[in-house]
């Protein structure tokens, strides 16, 4: 029987997982059931599959047979109690040689690019960066699945169609939020099998000294309902301040563009765009932002835009579901005032 | 001895990229090419400790010759030597090509005058991949520590670094043995200004040219894009989105204008996934 598998990497981090990984394992799904419709004979399967590295984990392999893994290949040592490099590029590069998956997903996280590099040079394949669509090319017969990889490219002025054709895994890195968490199914059956870990004494030459929690959320951006963000508009840092209101009142978090992360006026943390972060709200309020297609790339799936801007021709208009033409330091201050008083008459 | 590879890369400038409204290609003429920024910070960190513990900074390139620009840019900013791989057998290298090259030519440096630190930028802005430099570190089997953020200790005598790095919600503080390889963040060093020796030295600096047949002994399967196996699909221009209302305050009044906006503004049903 030929198998054809589509992977997905788990990402956890003292017991929780990131979520970017729930968010591919819909992706993987999608990818298996284009796959099933080209399949030639009975006699192959496709089937999505997870690897899972850790340290008293197991738990999480139900959660991700639950969203959507068919398989689980668990991985437990204390070498790999906390994520490191080395060890954690050293078992998948193992796990993909044993099983040959023909698609490898991995979040674009921090930690998933720090190991997707790796673990893709390892295994001499390729690798694309920051995909926003994938589908299974329209081939009628194939020895296996061709991944077109589609990716955002030149500021976001371009989207590049990248395929890896003569080599196995074909992996693709994708960021949080470019597609939604795929439904819980509770009582999915899955299977879990556990794997030895290869352990390298060698890769103590690094070692963790300290873990500092910058903050128990973060900025967490990706994962805000709401999102108030400022461009080069506000004139000035200070403009965040007002903003930070606007938000506060709202229930919601702060974000900004790249140029004025670049000027300093706020940390990179809250950058959105394709260099900062691609966000999912369901409400997004763009302040003097004129709308650069680097920063649409990663706002393009919010629910709902409101853009104000004094220049009615702004390009971000052309994305905003509704827009206000007017100076933000009039429009901003009126939203508050109108937000709090419809929430005031709203506790009576 | 103190001795630092730092890999830099050229890149346009992505703020001022334009697309052609009538053809939908990339208009590139007048873009200006610029060292990438994350590199620069990397050079810069290099500098730092090179000062501090003496030894020497050798950059290493691949690209065109145009990039012997930003080679001198770097000679500039305070190392010695320069090295730009360059032939047209290593062009339309992806991630994985690229890596095999610079892995060779460093394992040449290093054959030369042993490293102790190799520095990368976390990504090129062109590609924004992060994928070079943990490739590299594989190929090299030298450990990697990505989203460098602050180099806390060099140690050449103990063989030892100790360096600070940024994850989305944590810092860690890693300790490693010599050789390392970092991909760095901005903050791990200030851009220093020029001395006027190493301006002047800029000025005249020749990067040493290591071309496709010498001095590095290459499997020829493994560069350009021969040894690339992704390779562009097609390209496409993004959609164009229909513009939604236009509301203007001129028109209406700051207070109608927004009253009419958040009148319209729907939230969908909330449905949490992150508890």
């Amino acid at each position: 029987m030929i198998l054809h598998r589509v992977w997905v990497y788990i990402e956890q981090q003292g017991g929780r997982v990131h979520p970017v990984s729930w968010e591919l394992l819909g992706v993987a799904n999608d990818l298996a059931k284009q796959l099933k419709t080209k399949i030639g004979s009975a006699n192959e399967k496709v089937s999505v599959e997870c690897v899972l590295l850790g340290n008293n984990i197991r738990t999480l392999a139900r959660d991700a047979i639950c969203f959507g893994a068919e398989r689980v290949y668990l991985v437990e040592h204390s070498a790999l109690e906390q994520y490191m490099n080395a060890p954690y590029c050293k078992n998948v590069t193992a796990l993909a040689k044993k099983y040959a998956p023909e698609v490898f997903l991995i979040g674009a996280t921090n930690l998933g690019r720090d190991l997707a590099g790796a673990v893709a040079t390892s295994l001499e394949t390729g690798l694309t960066a920051d995909c926003t669509e994938l589908v299974i090319d329209e081939v009628d017969r194939i020895d296996h699945p061709l991944l077109l990889a589609t990716r955002p490219a030149f500021g976001g002025n371009i989207l590049a169609t990248i395929v890896c054709r003569e080599r196995l895994p074909q992996m693709a890195s994708v960021r949080p939020r470019v597609f939604p968490v795929p439904p819980k199914s509770d009582n999915a059956v899955g299977e879990v099998i556990t794997e030895k870990a290869v352990i390298d004494f060698r890769d103590r030459r690094v070692e963790l000294v300290e873990r500092i929690q910058i903050d128990q959320e973060g900025v967490n951006l990706e994962y805000a309902d709401i999102i108030v963000s400022g461009g080069r508009g506000l004139g000035d840092a200070s403009g965040f301040k007002m903003l930070k209101d606007l938000a506060d009142v709202l229930g919601g978090k702060v974000g900004a563009t790249r140029p004025c992360v670049d000027a300093g006026w706020i940390a990179y943390e809250h950058q959105v765009g394709q260099t900062g972060k691609t966000v999912r709200p369901k409400l997004y309020i763009a302040a003097g932002i004129s709308g650069a297609l680097q920063h649409k790339v990663g706002t393009q799936n919010a629910d709902f835009i409101i853009a104000i801007n004094k220049d009615p021709h702004a390009p971000i208009f052309d994305m905003a579901d509704v827009g206000i033409v007017g100076d933000l330091y009039d429009v901003i201050p009126e939203m508050i005032a109108q937000v709090r008083q419809q929430k005031e008459s709203e506790s009576l | 001895m103190f001795h630092a590879v730092v890999a830099i890369k050229q890149v346009p400038d992505t703020t001022n990229i334009r697309i052609d409204p009538e053809t939908g290609n990339l208009v590139r003429a007048g873009v200006p090419a610029i060292l990438n920024p994350y590199d620069a910070h990397a050079l810069a960190a290099a500098v730092e400790w090179k000062r501090r513990l003496g030894g020497i900074v050798t950059i290493l390139s691949m690209g065109p010759p145009s990039f012997a620009a930003s080679i001198r840019e770097g000679i500039e900013l305070g190392a010695d030597r320069g090295i730009l791989i360059s032939a047209r057998q290593f062009s339309g290298a992806d991630t994985l090509a690229t890596s095999y090259v610079l892995a060779k030519a460093i394992e040449k440096i290093h054959s030369e005058e042993p490293v102790s630190v190799i520095f990368f930028g976390k990504q090129a802005i062109d590609g924004d991949t992060a994928q070079v430099g943990p490739g590299v570190s594989v190929r090299l089997d030298v450990p990697v520590i990505t989203y460098c953020s602050k180099i806390l200790l060099i140690d050449c005598e103990q063989n030892e670094i100790v360096v600070q790095r940024k994850a989305e919600n944590y810092t860690e503080i890693i300790r490693a043995a010599l050789p390392v390889l970092l991909t760095c963040e901005k903050e791990v060093s200030k851009i220093p200004f020029a001395s006027l020796p190493d301006l002047v030295r800029s000025l005249r600096y020749e990067p040493e040219i290591w071309g496709y047949e010498e001095p590095l002994e290459l499997d020829r399967d493994k560069v350009g894009s021969k040894g690339s196996p992704t390779i562009v699909f097609k390209t496409a221009t993004p959609a164009q989105t229909e513009a939604g209302e236009l509301i203007y305050c001129d028109a209406v009044g700051v207070a109608n204008a927004v009253k009419k906006v958040l009148e319209r503004t729907e939230f969908r049903s909330a449905t949490r996934v992150m508890e």
